[in-house]
């Protein structure tokens, strides 16, 4: 039971970047060996609040409001004493474990220098130390990691390492800012796991910034939703899951993708393929034999009736990506590729280029998708105008509006650049240029996964509504599998290339019949 | 010129715009820059050593333009007329008048009428006094400002057309081409320039179009690493792969995707070629393996301050002259290159954070 006097306390605590508020009046406190949970969705000012706080941001941002750390004022606080706080009494762990270790330094060398900046260790105490933080991370041989660089380490270790780094000066406070989001689901949990258990053992108070009400369901203790900077409520996690109180945190919980695709009519084959494999050849050392050549994707068959829509399920290196490339010829692949009755792994050339018409993609990212030079009519009719040569620049304007409104996207968007619209309306022109070429099959990329819940679900309908309207078949993959059970006829489960599991999507998620799939099922907290 | 199709470029561009208007330096100095260049552009309206319009006789003429032989003016050859001769200017003054360009001396005018040894301080009649062949300084500036400026642009230009050219082409198809491309850029740029500009200024007189088509030769090879880095970057971006997805040639994706983009980085490399360009010819001229002798040119004029100590009006003005144009350059390439840079605008914006939470 947490005592007393809070830990840490936000009173009125506002941002504002250069004049325009971001964060407004937020009052909260975290209390010792308690998790509060920080929720909302991206904009909504949860990470700006915690970097405000501890004078993160940069220097057009103005912090005003009152905010504590203990007995400590954090707004009179000198340049000089926020270098002791922050590592020392505050740890951080962020969310990009890819960027936030130096790629240039061991992990020794990293901890080492926190401890030696806030501690004076150096040399064997340091790397004694060190030791001895791995340890509590739970991280395998950490005598060998000790001096490993980041480069060999995978992103859940990394962000053990970062966790190490976060508690090496046993702060009171650590924030920790969508630390999992990067993360597969099931180490996601670990991590959440250890750091619960860290927090316990150190007894620490913990802030936790996230968009996944998932993870809040089951590793905070209190939650403050935020929305548009103004906190909408907070509360107990049990109390505020079971009777909301605000709209708006009505809205979020019921943003869940529901629902299921509708039933396939015809029972013929669209896509055919047989033997379909990918592998990367590894570099030869010098005077040593050329290492057997990495199997990216094992030999796989799959087939896919129009309208139809198959999931492809699996966390991060098990190959889904690569399938997908391997479908549209983006990568070299072994084995047969067959579209309606016509094989398209022996075309090149102009022939594939023609063919490509016929097969589309949405990628993951709705900010690297759309060439920023290009206004909106230019990156939907592109394909248009290449394809169809004939086409008046009517017809491609006539075009271009029926397929932005049949995505549901105003019509004047068409003369405005892709930097003026958010995530899930880029994802929309993403989808639009794509179907307006009417393809038969659309490969869709983790087309949520970059997207907030509401959104999500917005566009999930949209493709279910598509596919209802013009009898796509998609090819779906993700990791989420909510979405791919609100999207999916039929999945494959991918492994490190293989295949694991497939079958009709509702079976294999209610009754999965390997471990690996159970652990997913499990890790994503599906509920009916 | 490029605020009048403001309102159809694109948002970035437009920002871009106004961070580099924001930069007052970067911005004056381009306008300072165009206008020198403007200027020096009609360098034969300022300083020439014929009469831009005269009339004698009841007839008008345009020696600027036409080549009159001295019989026309009473002389008694028929050889192009010098309109510094007393006798042309006595006949003249007589029979009609003639409007004189400010700097009545072209860049290789030998002043005759000089009653000084030459070099001549600067006096009313030579502003900036004359060089130790009796040629009118500010004249050899202006013009020599045109041509350094021209076979800079020139040079750079074609640097860049063929240096995105063979970079774009490594970058975008990578593997075996970037390969075989950069081992061959390699050995190509470890030919020695200088030594080969050297060689051949012993077989041929070199002049302007030799001495741009050498340099050409090797100045593009510093923006195929620069265009290659972006290409590759550019050529797994995802909006690259949707086109590539969609069907379109390489050649169009090239073109419409990939160039845009990599576009930033080479711009923000142009000001220095050009200020690298500038640089060489000067050095070649000093040396004496550049422009043929004659030509008003900058790196000259510094090679007679070097011989004429005693008269430092030349060392002088070589100096003013050179520093300031690339001064000029200088912050034109930095404003360009803070304005190209997407992190500036929030840097331009810094205030004091903690003079105001604090107080």
């Amino acid at each position: 039971m947490p005592d007393a006097s809070p830990l840490l306390r936000f009173d009125s605590l506002s941002v504002a970047f250069d004049g325009v508020t971001v964060l407004d009046r937020l009052s909260l406190t975290v209390h010792r060996g308690e998790t509060l949970a920080l929720v909302g969705e991206s904009g909504s000012g949860k990470s700006v609040s915690a970097l405000g706080a501890m004078e993160l941001l940069p220097g057009n941002a103005q912090v005003t409001g009152g905010r504590w750390l203990g007995d400590t004022d954090l707004a009179r606080l000198r340049p000089r004493d926020w270098q002791g706080l922050r590592g020392g009494q505050v740890g951080f762990v962020f969310q990009e474990p890819m960027t936030s270790l130096n790629p240039l330094h061991t992990v020794a060398k990293q901890i080492g220098e926190t401890l030696r900046l806030h501690q004076g260790l150096s040399g064997r105490a340091a790397r004694e130390r060190s030791r001895e933080l791995l340890v509590q991370v739970k991280l395998p041989r950490p005598d060998e990691l000790l001096d490993a660089w980041p480069h060999q380490l995978s992103g859940g270790q990394r962000q053990r390492v970062m966790i190490a780094m976060a508690i090496a000066n046993d702060p009171q406070l650590l924030i920790a800012d969508e630390p999992t989001t990067a993360l597969d689901v099931t180490v996601q949990q670990e991590i959440l796991t250890l750091l619960a258990e860290l927090r316990d053992r150190h007894g620490m108070g913990m802030l936790f910034i996230t968009h996944d009400l998932n993870l809040v369901r089951r590793h905070a203790d209190r939650v403050c939703v935020l929305h548009d900077g103004r906190e909408q409520e907070t509360g107990r996690v049990a109390d505020v899951f079971r009777t909301p109180q605000s709209d708006y945190t009505r809205l979020l919980l019921d943003a869940e993708p529901s629902g299921g695709p509708s039933p396939v009519a015809a029972d013929s084959v669209l896509l055919q393929a047989r033997g379909l494999a990918v592998s990367y050849a590894r570099p030869r050392r010098l005077l040593a034999k050329r290492p057997p050549a990495f199997e990216a994707l094992c030999p796989l068959d799959l087939s896919l009736a129009p309208g139809e829509t198959l999931g492809i399920v699996g966390e991060s290196g098990s190959g889904k990506t690569t399938l997908a490339h391997a479908l549209l010829r983006l990568t070299e692949s072994r084995g047969e590729i067959e579209l309606a009755g016509e094989r398209l792994d022996n075309l090149s050339g102009k022939a594939l280029r023609q063919r490509r018409r016929r097969i589309q993609v949405v990628f993951q990212d709705p900010y690297g998708s759309l060439s920023p030079r290009l206004p909106v009519s230019e990156i939907v009719s592109e394909g248009l105008r290449f394809h169809f040569p004939e086409l008046d620049a009517e017809e491609v304007e006539r075009r271009v509006f029926a397929t932005l409104r049949e995505v549901g996207l105003p019509q004047d968007c068409a003369a405005r650049y892709p930097h003026e619209f958010s995530g899930g309306q880029r994802q929309r022109i993403a989808v639009a240029r794509a179907i307006i070429l009417e393809p038969e099959l659309l490969v869709l990329d983790e087309p949520t996964s970059a997207l907030d819940r509401t959104v999500q679900k917005q566009l999930v309908e949209l493709l279910r509504e598509l596919q209802r309207r013009r009898g796509i078949s998609y090819l779906f993959i993700s990791h989420d599998l909510a979405v791919v059970r609100a999207m999916a006829h039929r999945i494959i489960v991918l492994q490190e290339g293989r295949v694991v599991e497939q079958g009709e999507c509702k079976t294999v998620l209610s009754s999965p019949s390997t471990t690996y799939t159970r652990s997913l099922v499990t890790a994503a907290g599906l509920v009916d | 010129m490029a605020l009048a199709s403001t309102s159809r470029l694109s948002p970035i561009t437009r920002r871009r715009l106004a961070v580099f208007r924001g930069n007052r330096r970067a911005w004056v100095s381009l306008w300072l820059f165009l206008a020198l260049f403007a200027v020096s552009l009609a360098a034969e309206l300022i300083a020439n050593d014929k009469p831009l319009v005269m009339r004698y006789d009841g007839q008008w003429y345009a020696p600027l333009l036409v080549d009159y032989p001295e019989t026309e003016f009473g002389g008694f050859l028929p050889t192009d007329t010098d309109y510094h001769d007393p006798f042309i200017r006595e006949q003249i003054a007589n029979d009609g008048w003639a409007l004189w360009p400010p700097i009545p001396f072209s860049y290789q005018t030998l002043d005759m009428q000089m009653m000084r040894p030459s070099p001549a301080p600067p006096d009313s009649r030579h502003w900036l006094g004359t060089d130790d062949q009796g040629r009118d300084v500010l004249a050899r500036v202006i013009y020599g400002f045109r041509l350094s400026v021209v076979f800079a642009l020139v040079l750079t230009a074609g640097s860049l057309v063929l240096g995105v050219f063979v970079g774009g082409i490594q970058g975008y198809f990578g593997g075996k081409t970037d390969l075989i491309g950069q081992r061959l850029t390699e050995i190509w740029s470890g030919l020695p320039v200088l030594f080969l500009l050297i060689i051949l200024a012993s077989f041929v007189q070199p002049n302007f179009w030799w001495l741009l088509g050498i340099m050409l030769l090797f100045s593009w090879l510093g923006l195929v690493d620069v265009v290659r880095a972006e290409f590759l970057r550019a050529r797994n971006l995802e909006y690259v792969r949707a086109a590539k997805a969609m069907g379109l040639p390489p050649r169009l994706i090239m073109w419409r995707h990939v160039l845009p983009n990599a576009m930033v980085a080479t711009l923000t490399f142009v000001p220095f070629l050009f200020t690298g360009a500038i640089t060489s010819l000067t050095a070649l001229d000093f040396l004496g393996f550049g422009l043929p002798p004659g030509s008003p040119s900058l790196g000259e004029l510094v090679a007679q301050g070097k011989n004429n100590l005693h008269a430092p009006w030349l060392g002088i003005t070589a100096f003013v002259s050179l520093s300031l144009m690339l001064s000029l350059l200088v912050f034109i390439g930095e404003g360009l290159r803070d304005a190209f840079d997407p992190r500036h605008v929030q840097h331009g914006a810094t205030t004091s954070p903690r003079s105001q939470t604090d107080a």
